[in-house]
């Protein structure tokens, strides 16, 4: 399987992604903002976290008008998988990919702590390597991560069955206690707990590299 | 030409630091401050003949994301 991750001015979790994807068994490509066009052959891209072009004007908005993402919007276009962490989710709603938006965590506090997530589906190629209704250790580090969507977007999302995971004590104010949330097709994820940050045992938590391994799986088998 | 563009989260959506805003006017001694919103002003330095629809595009495009917030556009 291969993987590109998107390195804005700005990005800090870049490396991290890339070494949890690497450990899963991807080769890899690092990709700057400028670049026009992914390289060719790439399975899944990975938009890391951070602060994006110092989070000017909204988080992610500035990202999501980067050459490269462009190319990485056509790539979800044709079918391709995208995964969008911390800021990735940010500029992931900007593009449009995701519906709704990230707005400031409601006690106006940036939240840096581990937290518990309920997995709510097992059917797409992240989280399927979970049983539904799991609860994993998973840490965040944010300060706009409170999920908004209106009546209707999030009616879609629970009918849909495309609520990948919530919180189990919802530190942000997000709706519904939504912390990830996928497309129609079921390829492209957003979240913003870091599972990259629980993928090695040094990092004090492994709950997230059975996301990391299901994904390689999924897209190698593929 | 000058454009002033006014940003603000749409009705429904929660604003949680005009809230704490409130709250600390209300601390200061402020009473009957009932709610507040805080948004943003955008002015943008344009060539002549820019039109209106021109900076709506932009708002659309870029300088407010449609889902939480709605804006106005003045030009002059």
């Amino acid at each position: 399987m291969r993987a590109a991750v998107v390195v804005f001015p700005g990005s800090n979790c870049d490396r991290d992604l890339a070494v949890a994807f690497e450990a899963a068994g991807c080769t890899l490509d690092m990709v700057w903002h400028k670049d026009s066009e992914l390289p060719q052959g790439i399975d899944i891209v990975g938009v890391p976290g951070g602060f994006s072009y110092g989070d000017y004007l909204r988080c992610g908005a500035i990202a999501a008008q980067s050459p490269i993402v462009k190319s990485v919007k056509a790539h979800a276009d044709r079918g391709g998988y995208v995964m969008g962490i911390c800021n990735g989710f940010q500029v992931l709603t900007e593009t449009g990919l995701l519906p709704g938006a990230l707005l400031r965590n409601a006690g106006l506090k940036y939240i840096c702590k581990t937290v518990g997530l309920r997995v709510e589906t097992t059917q797409s190629a992240y989280t399927e390597g979970y049983s539904a209704g799991d609860v994993i250790d998973i840490p965040i580090a944010h300060h706009d991560g409170n999920y908004f969507a209106d009546d209707e977007t999030l009616a879609r999302l629970k009918g849909e069955d495309r609520v990948a995971f919530t919180y189990t004590d919802n530190p942000n104010g997000a709706q519904a206690d939504i912390a990830g949330i996928l497309s129609e097709n079921r390829r492209v994820l957003g979240m913003m707990p870091h599972p990259e940050r629980a993928a090695d045992a040094g990092h004090g938590g492994t709950d997230g590299q059975a996301l990391f391994r299901a994904l390689a799986g999924a897209l190698t088998a593929a | 030409m000058k454009a002033r563009v006014h940003v603000m989260l749409k009705n429904g959506v929660l604003d949680p630091q005009g809230e704490a805003v409130r709250h600390a006017l209300g601390a200061i001694g402020f009473d009957g401050v009932n709610g507040v919103r805080q948004g943003k002003v955008i002015e943008l330095d344009l060539a002549e003949g820019t039109s209106q629809a021109d900076v709506e595009a932009m708002c659309e495009k870029l300088l407010a994301n449609t889902v939480i917030e709605s804006y106005t556009v003045e030009l002059s």
